[in-house]
Formats: C-alpha cells, structure tokens, sequence
C-alpha cells in the first residue's frame, strides 16, 4: 500500500536548504538542490547523530554542522572515507508540491 | 561520440596517479589501456622498504587493485612490456604481440637502478632494489645466506642495509664519497647518522672503490674486491647507487631524450600526442628521483589531458628524510652553502641534535637536521613559499615555537612518541594508528590523513605531529603543498588571493557569478567554499552584495551556537563587559520563560543561555531586547575590558570605556576568522590584551596597540604596533588594521596567521608608516558598517525554515 503524503511545496524549502518534518518516526529532514530536487532522510547523522537538516547543502550532498562529514542525499550513505547512512525516504515533486512516502 | 584513446605505458606510481588526476576531472573522455611490465597493480613503490625491514608485507602496499581499473574501465594488461610505439600510425605493441591503438600516448615508465660496469656484475645474487621481484630476491636471499654487501650509501642503499640487517644478515655498506648521503647531508650530520646505524649493527667501508665481484662454481656472487687489494665476502650484492631515467621505449622511437624524455612544462615531449611523467622525464634540465614531485607533475598533466589546458609544472624543491625507524633525518634545498649564503649552525654531539639553515638574501634556501626533525615541515614550507626571513632570522633556529600548543601532553616530538600515545586529542587517535593507515592505505598527505584516521582534522594543534609521521613514514614522498599556490579548495585551482583579487578587479557580485567566472569545477562549490566566497564578496562589495545565508554555518543562520543536541546558545552583547539591573533582570526572565537549563558566565564577560530551541529563537531575541553578541560568528565577539581609571586605584586610563566604544564602532562586522579585542587601563593588564586579535594597554602617557595575539588553540603573545596618545587615534588604528586583516586575510585565518604570513613590517607599513592608507583603510570600515543592523531584530532574519513542519 502506498503511502504518500504530501508535506509541503518547494517554495518552503529554500534552495540549498533544508526544514525539518516533525514525523512519528523522528525528525526527517527535507532538503532541495540548486536543480529543485528534493531529498529526505532521517535527520540523524550516522556519526553521532547531528542535525543534518542544518548543514550545508551542496551538489547532491550535505555537510553536518557537527564534525563535517559529507552525507549523500540520494540514499544517505556518508562519502568515503567515513562510513554510515542516514536513512532516506522516498520523496516526489508533483506540480511544485512535495510528496514523501513513510512507511 | 566515440571516446579518444588513451594508453598509458608504465604501471607505476606516477601514471597511474595521472590516471587518478585525469577521472576526477573528465571520467568518460578516453577509452583507457594500461601496459605494466610487471606483474602487479600498481603499489606503493616506497614502502618496499618496511615490507624489506619485515614491518609490512606486500598485499598491504597495493594502492590500486585490480577492482579499481575495472571500476574505471580501463583495460589493464600486466605483465607485457611494450616494446614499440609507432607513432606515424599511432600504435604501441607489446613483447608478446598485443597491441593498441591511441590518440594520445602516456609515458611513465619510471627509472631503473644503474649497474656498475664491473666484472662479474652479471653473476647470481647480485641485483638492484626497484622492485617487488628484487624484494623478495633479498628476502629469500636473508633466509639462506650470511654476508649481504650493499654498494651505495644513499638513502636507497642504507633502507636496504637497514632491512637486510633486521633480517638478520651481516651487512656492509660500500660508499665511493667520504661520507654517507653527501647529496643530502653535510659531513657532520653524516657521520652521526653512521654512528646511530653502526650502533644498530651496520658496517661501513667509505671511500672504497669496487674492482671486481667474484662468483663460485654455480656461478653466484661470493665476495667483494676494491681497487686497493682488499675483499670481503658477499653472498647477496646490493647496488644502490643511482637510478638512470628508462628512456628506452622513447629513444627507439625518435622521441627527444637528454637524460630523460624531454618535456615542457605542460608534460608533453617533442611529439605532441605523447606525454610522460614521472622518473623517466627531464624537466628544466632536472630527473627527479622523488614521489612528491612526481605527483604534481601528474595533475598538470592530468589537466591537460582533460583538455582544460591551465595547469603548469614549474618543478619542485625536493625534500628527503630516511624511512629507518628510530633515526630522525631530514634535509631539504640547497644546503651546500657557497658564496652570497648565510650559515645558522647549531651542533650538540652529546644530544645527538644537529641542525644547518641555509639563506641567501634574507631567505630560508637550505635545511639539513638530525636528531630533532620537528621543524622540518614548517623548514621545508618557508623554502617553497620563498618567505622572507629577516624578521624572524634571530629565533629561526628555535624553530615554529610550538609551546603553548595544547592538548597532547606538550609532546611535539613525534619519533619519540610510543605508537600508543595519542597525537589528536579531539579525536582520540593514536600514533601508531596513523602510521598504520598511513602505510597500508597510501596516504600521502597531511589531508589524506585527516580524511581517513580524523588526526588534525578539528582544532588543528596536533597537525605539526602528524605532519612529522607523515614525513617520517613516507620519506621524501612527502612535501607539504607551498602556501603561495594552494588552492582554496577541491572546486577550484585558484588560491584565495586570486579569488579574491579577482572578485575586486571583476567586480563579481555573487556566488555562482564568481564561480562561473572562475571556472568552478563543482555546480554550487562545496561547505568549504561556499562560506568563503560568501565572505569574500561581501568584504569587497559592502551594501551591492547580497549575503547568502545558504552559504553560512548554520550558527550564523540561526544567529545563534548549535550545541550536541541540536538547541542553540544564545549570548547577547555587553559592551565591554558593562550591563545593569535591567538587562539581568530580562535574561533571568527569558531564562524562566524557556526554560532554560543552564546560565553561564562567559570567558567573555557575559552571559550565555543555553539549550534554546530553533523554534524559540526569535521569541527568545525579542524578549531579550539586546543586541546579539556573536558568539557564534565569524564576526567581531567581544571587547574585553577591566576596571580602568574609573575605579581602579593602578589605572592610568578609562579602559571600560574605550572597550564600549569600541565594541558599538565594530558592531555587526563579519570578519575572516573570529575577532577578539580586550583594553586593559595599565601594563598590569587585567584584561589580558596581551593575547587577543587587538590588546590595548592604557600607559601614562597614552595607549599601546598590539595586534595578532591569540589565546586559543596555540597561545600566541600579540606584538606590538604602535603607540597613541588619544582615544581617536586607538579608534583609527584599530580600524585600520581590521580593514586589512579583513580584506587581506583569508577565510578561517585569525589575525596571528594572517600577520604571520605577511610579517608585522608589512602591517605596520600600511597601517602606521601611511598615513593616507590608514585613514582610507578606516574609512572603507566604517563604510562598511554603515547602516549595520542586529540580526536579532524583528525581521532581519529569515526565520520561516526556523519552524519545522508537522505531519
Ligand atoms: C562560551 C565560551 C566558553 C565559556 O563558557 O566561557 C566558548 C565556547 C566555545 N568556543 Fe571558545 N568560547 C569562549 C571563549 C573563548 C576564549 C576566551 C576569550 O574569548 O576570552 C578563547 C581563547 C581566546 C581566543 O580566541 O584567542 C576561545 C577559543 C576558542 C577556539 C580556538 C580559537 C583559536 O583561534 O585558536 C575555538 C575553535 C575555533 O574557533 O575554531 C573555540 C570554539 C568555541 C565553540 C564555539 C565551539 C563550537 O564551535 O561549537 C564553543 C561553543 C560552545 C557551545 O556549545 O556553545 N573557542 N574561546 C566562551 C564565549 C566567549 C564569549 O562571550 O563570546
Ligand atoms: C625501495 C625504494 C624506496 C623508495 N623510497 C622513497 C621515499 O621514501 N620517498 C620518495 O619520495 N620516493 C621513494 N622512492 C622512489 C619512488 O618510489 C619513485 O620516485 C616512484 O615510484 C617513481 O614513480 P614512476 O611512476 O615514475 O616509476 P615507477 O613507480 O617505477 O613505475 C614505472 C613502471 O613502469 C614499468 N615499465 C617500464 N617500462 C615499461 C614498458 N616498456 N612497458 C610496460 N611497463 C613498463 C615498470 O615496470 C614500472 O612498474 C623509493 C624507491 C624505492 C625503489
Ligand atoms: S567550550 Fe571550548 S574548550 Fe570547552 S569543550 Fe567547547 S570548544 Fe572545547
Ligand atoms: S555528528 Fe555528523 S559529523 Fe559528527
């Protein structure tokens, strides 16, 4: 069963930014590329848990404003050398309105 | 489009690093095939002395395995060494036939060890040391035989000694020059590092020259004779007495050789579609023997192979230390003195410390050390940079200070530090933990290292330490990049100087402007970047540029100190230290109001709330009713102050107020690093002016400005730089200065190493010796930070993405 919602449009989110979903899941953060696409993941970094949802947006990455690791948006996986992953959530851009599907 | 093809001939270190340089840059430009005449991927050449010394094996030197050229698709044949290129047709063939077809044609097909031209050189046993085949030749040869005799005693030589002895051999070193290393070393230093190798078991025979080697039946290598009649026995024979550029494939191709393949400073030979890199090519006259320079000769080829066409290699100053465990040497430059230099010397045969800089007009050209090597680096870096030394000359020898450096214990002797002892106590990583990773992952540099292991990667004190591993793990194969020609960062080739010469002369006004401009390699740059440019646009283009928040730390976005757990602190400014009943009565109510778990009184003469939500933030500011302190910015902090005349029974001037007025003048101010002043009313100096970004010290008969001291990660004493008699003439000066270090400076440098790198002449030329640039540095700040606004004001802030969104 899908299970898409949608929670906001890509003008609430400023490109190269970020805002933050408040989810039964935890924080998610939303984030959108200087191309207009938008990512989610868990905001949780696999380090030590920084908000990811404050970092630096960059390409199709994003910086912790804790201890710098560099964290792909498309599956969360941090870039090597350092390894983890935030978790992602399927997101979608319909008609400029911002689609996740929490499962 | 179908992809040119490029072949690549040499499998080594120096190409397959082209190779690396060139896919970060252009992936799918060429179709890629690869011809190694061995049967190895490419490893990690230097280290094939710890796998001889038995620290290492093999498998642990492999830098790129055999995934890797899949991953990239490149066509990797090992084992077949090419014998032919044929370069009407563009074609190279290989010994055993195969051939391949290329647009353009990569030579790097390194060096090989010369083989003196005596009788019996021929004969079983005797080899040179280049390779992993020769390696495991002598390690064999340790399990079986006795008396090893190693001719040369370079740095090759004696790392092959070393190993065969640790191995458990009897080992001769057989040198032609009265001393050992006399490329590198002078006589003196010479002779202690024989001292310390015979103390490890090594013997020596100096000034010998070899007639003859003599075989037994089976035709293998049993001694040695020298010119003057004497022999001593050999079972293994080592040459290590110098490499000659493998310029073969070349010269049998009419391509232009002069002990080496001729190449321009683009690294391409006489042939136009055929570069080289590496020990087989002759740049500016020069082969060298070295990885460092091999690698910068690698990204410009690299660039041009990418046809991006900007990169030159202007060659490299070399520097060399021995990978001997538990022996500290190190040189660097031309040390062998001669007319128009200067000698500092210092010798203490007792210590066992020698060290010999060598100037020639005011700079640092030559450096020779042994036994204490913890300046080498920052030795080395002032030759690249070409820095002027006159004002430092009387303390050179002394080396960087590194006292006050915290947080390891005060070591900063690395070689004498236990592989367990931790080197980065933000991080907690140990030694031998770095020389691990360094080995067996192919670390080159000191950025190598931060990535993979976190040493020196947050506040930066230990970076002299690991600096010092590096160069001792890697030899010479490790030179610390000159200053003068570092680029900002991964997106971009140009150093912060030219980025910011170039956003004035330009008149670039935004981010992606100037990247486009100046060719940035990456869309949008990169969370180093980014925060740079943003600063460096607004310090050129005050009240025409618009700031960019996305390009801040999220501490200078929310206005506020992001903590662990992801609340914010909040500081807001006292002027000099001075509040009043009022405003403590509305923090504690803004602490009762949020809630607030924890109130700090600052090392700043304030007050810090802590554990404040995002959301809050702007509520928070408003019922405050204060300025924002900036506790979290790039940007002025705080005016320190004490007492002063007012009050204080010493005090000669009213330096609370001279801090007031200075913290409202500065007020709002970005700057390259955080900015800290303090004032203090005498020399007694209670506000510790000695060690801020500007000290002020009240004197009888007037005021005393110092600038660039620090009091943080490395505790630096500020100098001084001139002496005021009115409090207008402090507001000029200390104007002055800001504007320069925030025009001059770049990004994360505070004032100590911005005034490190110019030198206080400098500074004082421009800011108290001109007095027409002072007045229009201090006008250009106060233009500036006209109209400046508190960003806790209602409205000065962006706060919509300060609330999170519900589901
Ligand atoms: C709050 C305060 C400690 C305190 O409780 O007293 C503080 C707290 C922090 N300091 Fe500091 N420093 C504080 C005074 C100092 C001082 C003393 C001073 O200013 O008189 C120093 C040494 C003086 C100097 O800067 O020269 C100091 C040298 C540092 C450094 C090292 C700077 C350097 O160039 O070596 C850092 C790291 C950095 O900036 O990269 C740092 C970084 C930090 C950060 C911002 C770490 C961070 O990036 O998150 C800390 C924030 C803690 C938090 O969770 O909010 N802090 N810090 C002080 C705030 C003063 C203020 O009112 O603004
Ligand atoms: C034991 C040892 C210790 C060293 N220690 C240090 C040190 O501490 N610091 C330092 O900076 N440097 C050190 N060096 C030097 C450093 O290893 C070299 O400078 C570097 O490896 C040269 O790189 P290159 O790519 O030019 O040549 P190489 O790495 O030698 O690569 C050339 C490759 O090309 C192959 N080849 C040649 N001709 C052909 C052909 N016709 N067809 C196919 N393949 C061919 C060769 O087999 C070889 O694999 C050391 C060298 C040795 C041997
Ligand atoms: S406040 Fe400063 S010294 Fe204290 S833990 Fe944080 S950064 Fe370190
Ligand atoms: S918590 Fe993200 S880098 Fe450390």
């Amino acid at each position: 069963m899908s299970n898409w919602k949608q929670v906001a449009t890509l003008e609430d989110i400023p490109s190269l930014g970020s805002r933050v979903i408040k989810s039964a899941q935890g924080d998610i953060a939303l984030f959108r590329t200087a191309e207009n696409e938008v990512f989610a993941l868990l905001d949780k970094c696999p380090h030590k848990g920084g908000h990811l949802s404050q970092g630096i947006v960059f390409g199709k990455k994003v910086a912790c404003p804790m201890h710098n690791w560099h964290i792909q948006l498309e599956d969360g996986n941090a870039v090597a050398p350092d390894v983890g992953c935030a978790r992602n959530f399927p997101v979608k851009l319909e008609g400029g309105a911002v689609y996740i599907e929490l499962t | 489009m179908q992809k040119m093809k490029l072949v690549m001939v040499g499998n080594g270190m120096a190409g397959v690093r082209t190779l690396e340089e060139l896919i970060k840059l252009e992936p799918d430009l060429y179709d890629i095939t690869v011809f190694g005449s061995e049967p190895y991927p490419n490893y990690n050449r230097i280290m094939l002395s710890p796998v001889l010394a038995g620290e290492q094996g093999i498998q642990d030197i492999i830098l790129n395995d055999l995934d890797w050229y899949k991953e990239n698709n490149i066509t990797l044949h090992l084992n077949k060494k090419v014998v032919k290129i044929d370069r009407k047709n563009k074609i190279v063939y290989a010994e055993d036939g195969t051939e391949a077809e290329y647009d353009r044609l990569l030579l790097a097909t390194g060096s090989n060890p010369f083989m003196l031209p005596i009788p019996g050189n021929d004969l079983k046993g005797v080899i040179g040391y280049r390779d992993i085949q020769d390696t495991n030749a002598m390690i064999e040869a340790a399990a079986k035989y006795k008396h090893a005799v190693v001719i040369g005693g370079g740095l090759l030589g004696l790392e092959a000694a070393n190993g065969l002895a640790l191995r458990g051999m009897d080992v001769t070193v057989v040198h032609i020059m009265p001393w050992l290393m006399e490329r590198q070393l002078d006589q003196s230093s010479a002779r202690m590092l024989q001292k310390s190798l015979e103390d490890k078991g090594l013997k020596f025979l100096l000034e010998k020259q070899t007639q003859e080697l003599a075989g037994d039946a089976d035709g293998r290598v049993k001694a040695i004779r020298f010119k003057d009649g004497t022999e001593i026995p050999a079972d293994l024979l080592v040459m290590a007495v110098g490499i000659r550029p493998n310029t073969a494939l070349a010269e049998s191709a009419g391509i232009h050789c002069n002990r080496g393949i001729v190449v321009n400073d683009t690294m391409q030979t006489y042939d136009p579609s055929i570069y080289a890199v590496g020990e087989c090519v002759s740049h500016r006259g020069t082969a060298y023997g070295l990885v460092a320079p091999l690698f910068d000769m690698a990204k410009v080829c690299a660039n041009h192979l990418a046809r991006m066409g900007i990169a030159r290699y202007q060659g490299s100053v070399t520097s060399t230390k021995l990978k001997v465990t538990g022996i500290d040497l190190f040189s660097a430059g031309d040390f062998s003195g001669g007319d128009a230099t200067d000698e500092i010397l210092m010798h203490d045969a007792a210590g066992g410390v020698y060290k010999k800089l060598v100037l020639k007009d005011d700079k640092l050209v030559g450096a020779v050390m042994y036994g204490d090597t913890k300046d080498g680096a920052w030795y080395f870096q002032l030759i690249r940079d070409g820095k002027n030394v006159a004002d430092i000359r009387d303390h050179l020898m002394f080396g960087q200070s590194h006292l006050g450096n915290s947080g390891h214990q005060g070591q900063d002797l690395a070689a004498a530090m236990p592989d367990t002892m931790e080197v980065c106590g933000c991080n907690g990583v140990c030694k031998g933990t770095i020389v691990k990773s360094i080995k067996e992952k192919g670390l080159f540099t000191l950025e190598d290292v931060r990535k993979h292991t976190k040493a020196s990667a947050s506040c930066g004190s230990c970076t002299g330490l690991v600096e010092q591993i590096l160069a001792s793990t890697l030899g010479g194969a490790y030179a610390p990049q000159a200053t003068t020609v570092k680029p900002m960062c991964g997106c971009t080739e140009h150093t912060h100087e030219e980025v910011r010469r170039t956003i004035r002369m330009e008149k670039l006004l935004s981010i992606p402007q100037a990247m486009k401009f100046l060719n940035w390699s990456t869309p949008n740059g990169c969370a180093s970047c980014r925060p740079a440019l943003n600063y460096y646009l607004l310090c050129a283009w005050p009240h025409e540029v618009q700031d960019d928040p996305q390009s801040r730390f999220i501490n200078e976005r929310a206005h506020g100190n992001i903590q662990k757990d992801g609340t914010f602190s909040v500081v807001p400014r006292m002027h000099g230290g001075i509040t009043t009943p009022d405003q403590l009565r509305r923090i504690a109510d803004v602490a009762d109001k949020y809630k607030v778990p924890t109130v700090k009184v600052t090392g700043g003469q304030r007050i810090d709330l802590f554990g404040i939500k995002k959301e809050d933030l702007p509520s928070v500011w408003a019922d405050l009713g204060m300025s924002s302190g900036y506790a979290y910015g790039k940007a002025l902090r705080t005016v320190k102050t004490c007492v002063g005349s007012e009050w204080c029974r010493f005090g000669v001037q009213d330096s609370t107020q001279m801090g007031i007025d200075l913290e409202y003048a500065l007020d709002h101010m970005w700057t390259p690093h955080k900015f800290k002043l303090a004032v203090s009313g005498c020399p007694r100096n209670c506000a510790e002016a000695a060690i801020k970004d500007v000290g002020i010290i009240g004197v009888e008969s007037g005021w005393e400005i110092y600038v660039a001291g620090n009091g943080g990660i490395k505790t630096e004493v500020a100098q001084f730089l001139v002496k005021v008699k009115t409090k207008q003439e402090v507001m000029e000066y200390t104007l002055a200065f800001t504007q320069l270090y925030r025009e001059e400076a770049r990004y994360l440098d505070r004032t100590v190493h911005y005034v490190e790198r110019v030198g206080i002449d400098y500074v004082k030329q421009q800011v108290v010796e001109d007095a027409d640039n002072r007045k229009a540095l201090y006008e250009r700040l106060l233009y500036a930070l006209k109209d400046a606004k508190n960003p806790w004001a209602k409205d000065s802030v962006n706060t919509r993405e300060f609330e999170a969104i519900t589901l």
